[in-house]
């Protein structure tokens, strides 16, 4: 078991370090140079020279590479060119926003995706399946950010009954997390059943209904319990998806989070901010990912053992 | 072995017998059929409306679905129809042209990590992995941030980084097919590896392909309708769905049509894919097959 762990966490971290130059080589190859696009048109060749020296621009850029990953394993993410603040700072400050609207969505899309994955599995082909599996392919075909604008139109505009936007209360962020969870809720109930229909075929389920469990015992304790790890998986990487998908909630409902700091830094092209936000981001989903991979072998004995069989 | 159509199995291809799994599955052929009109639709979208998408009419603006407009008109006075058909140009080329490339790094990628095997395939998997640890909506984001706006763009930035999940289950498969017999007899034979994977493995993963592309296209539809609304999608005034919705959402108080209708089109395309590819996947997987 910790020589799974250890390995595991090893590759995380090789993740996070090819990411972080796959993230650097590619931004750094924007045509344009930002220092004259932050300086305006008025700076002296010399103003620009002197700016740029400041800020490394002159070394190689190899040179700028590790000066910029041994800043930000300092939490010195640089600063942005056009606010002046410190990259980290603005980041933290608006993850709070993303972290409530993520967390939100997230519980929504686990309660409704497993409740619904499990009765569709239960009453398979009847019809509470179809039509739940008719809305979760609905769900899955949505694009979030049009589901926000109708939610808005229906339940802000006409209705009245939620804001349409900002975040200053928790009913600020009832649409934004609806409109953020359904395509997860859908993706989540989908994997759900197929687990449980997969499970429901497995010898020790007859066993257990033979020996006389049965109803919602023989549901959630023998199959539920054994179909979670495929949806382990799908809840795992939709956990990093929520996150990169509110950015277009955030953009619709206008919400202060990174997403929306993200969206605002591109349109500026505030490269320092862009880098930051995108590795930031980037580095959340790795270590969900990690945590994901290590719920899966407490979860799964065979993963747990088979990996390190003297741990 | 005769069926009751007098057809001998003995005698029907792989592909013949898939067709009549597939034929037979109603709402599989119901969605071929919408997608093969929505294929009609982005081909001749010139000649089905007599408006122009990109001509402002400043006289018609803000017009309710009435018969001369049937999804009425945006701020611009351009017909929002016109607009959809010719958005269903953008939606469908980026999905397959981005798939196709998709798919060809897939195939490569996964045979080579699958073929090979050992250092080759443990530098291919982590290649694999870094790409897939990143969300794939802030990778093409960062991309198209680079790149620019632009239709030929999102066909590279969406095909560079669709292709992980396709040389995962190619990696798989090659390395159950290495082993077989007719693999083996193959190279004891002489054969190159570029003539064992072009010319036998090739062909033994044609199935996943056709999985793998028509699951794919959908969420390449729908990254670019999410690029688009972002503005890193197809410059204006060009339609995409996408930028349609984006255009629209200024409007939401008094115009409420404007975003509903490319929003139905997004939908109709992306589950027709999903459910089409979900019938390609019963009826090209032999295990399901009794």
């Amino acid at each position: 078991m910790s020589r799974y762990l250890l390995g595991r966490v090893l590759q995380a971290i090789g993740v996070v370090l090819a990411i972080s130059l796959i993230t650097f080589f590619i931004l750094n190859v924007i045509p344009g140079d930002p220092v004259e696009l932050m300086m305006g048109e008025f700076a002296t060749p010399e103003a620009i020279a002197q700016v740029r020296a400041q800020m490394g621009l002159d070394k190689p850029i190899f040179a700028q590479y590790f000066n910029w990953l041994t800043n930000m394993l300092h939490g010195d993410f640089g600063v942005s060119y056009f606010q002046h603040k410190p990259v980290f700072d603005m980041l933290l400050n608006s993850f709070g926003y993303t972290a409530r609207l993520a967390l939100f969505a997230y519980v929504l899309a686990l309660v409704f995706g497993l409740t619904f994955g499990i009765l569709a599995a239960v009453f398979h082909n009847k019809f509470i399946d179809r039509l739940l599996m008719t809305l979760s392919i609905a769900g899955v075909s949505a694009p979030n950010f049009w589901v926000a604008i109708i939610l808005q139109i229906y339940f802000g505009l006409t209705l009245k009954w939620f804001p349409i936007s900002g975040a200053k209360d928790w009913n600020y962020y009832v649409l934004p997390a609806i409109a953020l969870g359904t395509r997860y809720a859908a993706s989540i109930s989908r994997i759900t059943r197929t687990s449980m229909l997969e499970v429901t075929k497995q010898d020790y389920m007859r066993t257990a209904s033979a020996k006389g469990v049965h109803g919602w015992m023989l549901v959630m304790k023998h199959a539920f319990r054994n179909a979670l790890i495929p949806v382990v998986t799908v809840a795992g990487t939709d956990l990093g998806n929520i996150l990169t998908g509110s950015m277009l909630i955030e953009t619709v409902f206008t919400i202060d989070g990174i997403g929306k700091l993200m969206v605002d830094a591109i349109n500026q092209r505030d490269l320092p901010l862009v880098q930051g936000g995108v590795m930031y981001i980037a580095t959340i989903c790795v270590i969900i990912y990690l945590l994901v991979d290590i719920l899966y072998a407490v979860i799964d004995p065979r993963i747990r053992l088979g990996g390190g069989a003297e741990g | 072995m005769k069926k009751k159509n007098g057809k001998d199995n003995r005698y029907r291809s792989y592909y013949q017998l898939s067709w009549d799994i597939l034929r037979k599955n109603h709402l599989a052929m119901f969605c071929l059929f919408v997608i093969l009109v929505l294929v009609f639709i982005a081909v001749f979208a010139p000649y089905l409306t007599p408006y122009e998408p990109n001509v402002n009419k400043a006289r018609d603006r803000f017009q309710s679905p009435n018969p001369e407009h049937p999804f009425g008109t945006d701020q611009f006075g351009r017909d929002i129809l016109t607009r959809v058909f010719y958005g269903c140009r953008i939606s469908l080329s980026v999905g397959i042209i981005s798939q196709l490339i998709a798919c060809f790094l897939g195939y490569f990628i996964g045979v080579c990590a699958g073929y090979f095997g050992g250092k080759t395939d443990t530098v291919l998997s982590f290649i694999i992995q870094v790409f897939s640890s990143f969300p794939f909506l802030l990778f093409a984001i960062a991309v198209m941030f680079i790149l620019g706006p632009g239709l030929v763009n999102l066909y590279i930035a969406l095909g560079l980084l669709g292709w992980t999940s396709t040389a995962r289950l190619i990696r798989g498969e090659v390395m159950r097919l290495k082993n077989s017999e007719y693999i083996q007899a193959c190279i004891v034979c002489g054969g190159s590896p570029l003539r064992v994977i072009l010319k036998h493995l090739l062909p033994n993963c044609v199935p996943i392909l056709i999985i793998t592309v028509t699951l794919g296209i959908p969420n390449a539809i729908l990254s670019e309708a999410s690029l688009s609304f972002l503005g890193l999608g197809v410059s204006p005034p060009t339609a995409s769905w996408g930028s349609m919705i984006s255009e629209a959402q200024p409007f939401i108080r008094g115009y409420t049509y404007y975003s509903l209708f490319p929003g139905l089109a997004i939908i109709i395309t992306v589950l027709s894919f999903n459910l089409l590819g979900d019938g390609l996947r019963d009826a090209l997987d032999p295990k399901l097959r009794s």
